[in-house]
């Protein structure tokens, strides 16, 4: 089988702080991480490879140069080959020009029989490039995969509810996206790191894939960001006053009001 | 937007540097170098004491925006039931149209589910979009794009809301792509904006550390999904009367792509602390390690789970996986009870982001009163007991 894999470079979100005096992100001291959903998507990529000898994966991002010590660590989990999209005319895209940029990427790839990709990214929380490149692929796709079983040419997958889950059939090639309870992810291996250095990563522009820079990145962006602010700091709230009684009724009186219970 | 240094005027501080929340600035030749990893946010364009970073103006594009009207909430019905998210767009919805002086209209799929129009109209929906059929009884992506991507095709609304549920966040990315139109995911606030009566969305972005506010201003329909639990729910009221279009529903062999077998409905699963919606935690004040069976009561009831401060783990009351703080987990519930903790910076470190923080404690001068969003001066095990009869 061939395997494709979509990832993203991301700063882990969980380590940025906030300044309380300015009210300004602190970046300093902020790792760059694989995006954890993306995790499960090479984790699934890599499982069915090792039940189907001679399978390969292939993961594919787009990015800036840096991304490449990204794709690095996913070869040295196990994945065979990293493509990285990157030009100053992909950039400043919102989901709708990534997709493109990355449907190409992978048509470029080619001959491919299933695509894994994170859920979302925990720098945007979209969930949106996964579904929106299965369209522009004109594939199936089915997203919050806790679970998949191959069989023949279809996937039976569970997608995630919130209050359960369904099971859903699905004919190969299509785009699955992935949630954490779907597997836990291996860890690199020594052998891996070090044939990882020594491997390349294939580097595209927009002419390699054939896409016109009025069709991707900013220029291909219909969202624009109008204003980017930090949430304003919490300050100190409200003391509630008189009996034990009088104040759990205006605590769960509040709580309603804002929608939290 | 995408942003410019102008050279000219950058001195090279590298203040935008260490600002931009993607590190897509480098300083070259002690000028300020936009790199690809630019999202065209504009943090830097705020920080820039010297006013050197300016936003690139984009030319307008060619559609015609004046050939779509109303405002589209997608109602969506699982076996048979509106779900609340649905509702809340329908009132945030009716206060959008009323703003921008159109129709709000709900869109509608499923099987037998005539009924269910007339109380999206009690809802306030003007006109309701019906389409009616058996493949559509359970929601499948391709099905439930198409009709829908038809439908706009057809009536051209401007605005489209969906909420973002496991099914919206799977249905909006792909209406988004057939339509050529962008999506703002997961809004928490919507506005239309007085002069071009176009809609802004804002929605958090880097794991909450960020809001942005969105515009679509040359494609239509503007999209957005809308978290749920944000917006005010309409109130149904029986004496509103819209009216109902059907929509003709057909199906070309292998349209639908993925089968649904089965769904199961499983009992919530313990969600751990990182997870949760609800945190009732407790700290010394608790006085002994029983005190957390009164907090497991609260957090059984509010669909929660118990969390500790340091102090309670190192007294060995409760594990130390339960532990939230900088050497513990850091968490943002939408609700976390501070319950006979004194607020050490370590603790407060790991749960500020809390949506809500309700905390409880018999020393008034307590450092959690700080930060708390509602306090309570008293004795957790009288205070607690009277929340849960309140529930």
């Amino acid at each position: 089988m061939k395997i494709v894999v979509c990832v993203k470079q991301v700063p882990d979100t969980n380590e940025v702080k906030i300044d309380p005096v300015k009210g300004t992100l602190i970046r300093e001291g902020v790792p760059s991480i694989l995006n954890p959903d993306d995790a499960n998507a090479l984790e699934a990529a890599l499982a069915l490879k090792d039940k189907n000898p001679g399978s390969t994966v292939e993961v594919v991002t787009m990015g800036p140069p840096q991304a490449k010590i990204m794709l690095k660590e996913c070869l040295a989990m196990g994945a065979d080959k990293g493509y990285l999209l990157s030009d100053r005319a992909f950039g400043g895209a919102d989901t709708c020009a990534t997709s493109t940029t990355i449907a190409a990427g992978i048509k470029k790839i080619g001959d491919y029989d299933i695509i894994f990709a994170g859920r979302q990214a925990i720098d945007g929380d979209t969930a949106q490039v996964g579904p929106q490149t299965a369209m522009r692929l004109g594939l199936p796709v089915v997203t919050y995969v806790e679970d998949v079983e191959i069989n023949g040419d279809k996937a039976v997958v569970k997608r995630q509810l919130e209050d359960g889950y369904e099971k859903i059939e699905v004919k190969l090639p299509c785009v699955l996206t992935c949630v954490k309870e779907l597997n836990e992810p291996r860890y690199m291996t020594f052998a891996g790191i070090v044939d990882a250095c020594k491997a390349d990563i294939t580097v595209w522009d927009h002419n390699d894939v054939a896409l016109d820079p009025a069709d991707c990145g900013l220029n291909a962006s219909p969202t624009q960001v109008a204003r980017s602010f930090t949430p304003p700091a919490k300050g100190k709230g409200e003391m509630l006053t008189g009996t034990v009684d009088e104040m759990s009724k205006a605590l769960i009186g509040r709580l309603k009001e804002k929608h939290m219970l | 937007m995408a942003v410019k240094v102008i050279k000219e005027k950058c001195k090279g501080c590298s203040i935008c540097v260490k600002n931009c929340p993607f590190e897509a600035i480098t300083i070259e030749n002690k000028i300020a170098v936009i790199g690809n990893a630019c999202t065209g946010c504009g943090a830097c364009i705020e920080k820039c004491p010297f006013q050197a970073i300016e936003e690139v103006k984009k030319e307008a594009g060619e559609t015609d925006l004046s050939a779509y009207k109303n405002v589209w909430v997608f109602v969506e019905q699982r076996e048979g039931k509106i779900m609340p998210v649905s509702i809340e767009l329908l009132g945030e919805g009716r206060k959008l149209a009323d703003e921008i002086g159109c129709k709000l209209c709900g869109i509608l799929l499923g099987e037998g589910i005539t009924a269910l129009a007339d109380d999206v109209q009690s809802y306030g929906a003007d006109i309701v979009y019906l389409a009616d059929a058996p493949e559509l009884k359970d929601y499948t992506t391709d099905a439930y794009t198409n009709v829908i991507f038809k439908a706009i095709n057809d009536y051209k609304p401007e605005i489209v809301l969906l909420g973002a549920t496991h099914i919206g966040r799977d249905l909006g990315p792909c209406i988004a792509v057939k339509c050529q139109t962008g999506l703002t995911a997961d809004c928490t606030k919507l506005e239309i904006d007085e002069e071009t009566k176009m809609i802004k969305m804002t929605r958090p972005a880097f794991g909450g550390n960020l809001m942005a506010t969105i515009k679509c201003p040359n494609h239509r329909p503007q999209m957005a999904t809308v978290r749920p639990g944000v917006m005010d729910k309409a109130i149904a009221d029986t004496s509103k009367k819209g009216e109902t279009v059907k929509l003709d529903v057909k199906f070309a062999d292998g349209e639908i792509r993925t089968k649904v077998i089965e769904i199961v409905k499983s009992m919530k699963e313990m969600v751990s602390l990182t997870d949760a919606d609800v945190i009732v935690s407790g700290g010394m004040g608790l006085g002994n390690a029983d005190g957390f069976k009164l907090l497991q009561q609260l957090a059984d009831k509010l669909g929660g789970v118990v969390g500790s401060s340091r102090a309670a783990v190192d007294a060995g009351w409760i594990d130390h996986s339960r532990q939230v703080g900088q050497t513990g987990t850091t968490v943002k519930p939408k609700i976390y009870f501070a319950c006979g903790i004194s607020g050490a910076i370590q603790h407060i470190a790991g749960m500020q982001s809390s949506d809500i923080i309700v905390a409880i404690n018999t020393n008034e001068n307590a450092p959690i009163f700080e930060i708390a969003d509602y306090g309570i001066v008293g004795d957790l095990y009288k205070v607690i007991p009277a929340i849960m009869e309140q529930l």
